[in-house]
């Protein structure tokens, strides 16, 4: 699966600062660890803002904070502020849709669209960072 | 316009302080037990969960648990071993959890859902397995909170007019 740009950076600003809800980052701290835009990401974190996912802090030391509740925001949920949800169904009606074998198509995308909306809607943001601790734990754990 | 899901905080786990004990189902539990499911599915079934005591309840490499507080039977997590399905090495299986709407975000599905993996594990399975419908948001989201992923399976199925 390829997600636009905006909605990538979204997810990784939106994990970055879930991972500790009272710490505050600037756009430029996020866009360095993920070695990312700033501009870019700077337009994506008031794009979050708006939706109240983030806070934005203003003065000298100013920037980011996590504002929601991590465990009811899905993975699709931040993907659906950006528009980037899937195909859907196939959004742009083509003259095959009404043939047998663009039918018989169109039945195995949807079958694919639908495993990864799924997928998409189960996984919380607090649950990927559990599964990245529980990940590290092992990884200690493995090392010992 | 209504608030988003992800503004509302956690809702208040129930005041309840009552510890929970996790133990193996008795046939005592299993009229509760199937009144639990009946509230939550909507579909009584009391024939199905008097066989499923009979087949999960009473045999070695199969769990039926339940989870109780003050002496009152408040959850459920139903599983078994298997082996070799389609070159699947041995696994355990859970086909089955269940908690009272009255006594969730208390943890007792995580009790519930390491007991049982405690179980299996002490039988052996390296491997916990489960099988959810495509739109059974609250469970697969238990699932995967529990640090369940899609596995190497893939579930397919068709009508057999």
């Amino acid at each position: 699966m390829k997600l636009q740009k905006a909605t990538l950076f979204a997810l990784l600003a939106a994990l970055e600062l879930a991972r500790d809800p009272t710490r505050q980052l600037s756009a430029a701290e996020i866009a360095q660890t993920y070695g990312i835009s700033a501009n870019h990401l700077a337009k994506v974190l008031r794009d979050l803002g708006r939706a109240g996912l983030v806070e934005a802090l203003r003065g000298a030391k100013g920037g980011y904070r996590f504002h929601a509740n991590a465990k009811r925001v899905s993975l699709y949920d931040v993907m659906a502020l950006f528009g980037d949800t899937v195909a859907g169904g196939g959004d742009i009606p083509h003259p095959s849709d009404e043939t047998e074998v663009g039918r018989a198509l169109a039945q195995v995308l949807n079958e694919v669209d639908e495993i990864a909306v799924a997928t998409l809607k189960s996984v919380t943001l607090a649950t990927l960072l559990k599964s990245l601790e529980r990940d590290a734990k092992r990884g200690i754990a493995l090392s010992h | 316009m209504s608030e988003p899901e992800w503004l509302k905080n956690q809702p208040i786990a129930p005041v309840e302080t009552a510890p929970v004990k996790i133990r193996e189902a008795e046939p005592v539990d299993i009229p509760t037990v199937s009144d639990l499911d009946a509230r939550i599915t909507g579909i009584p079934k009391p024939d199905y969960w008097r066989r499923a005591f009979t087949r999960y309840g009473t045999r070695p490499q199969r769990y039926f648990l339940v989870a109780e507080r003050a002496d009152r039977v408040c959850g459920f997590i139903i599983g078994e071993d298997r082996a070799w399905e389609f070159g699947s090495p041995p696994c355990g299986w859970i086909f089955a959890i269940g908690v009272d709407p009255a006594h969730r975000l208390a943890g007792i599905g995580t009790r519930l859902f390491e007991a049982i993996c405690a179980r299996m594990r002490a039988n052996g399975m390296t491997t916990v397995r489960t099988m959810l419908a495509r739109d059974d948001a609250l469970n697969m989201a238990f699932f995967r909170s529990q640090g369940m992923k899609g596995g190497s399976f893939i579930q397919l199925e068709m009508p057999l007019d």
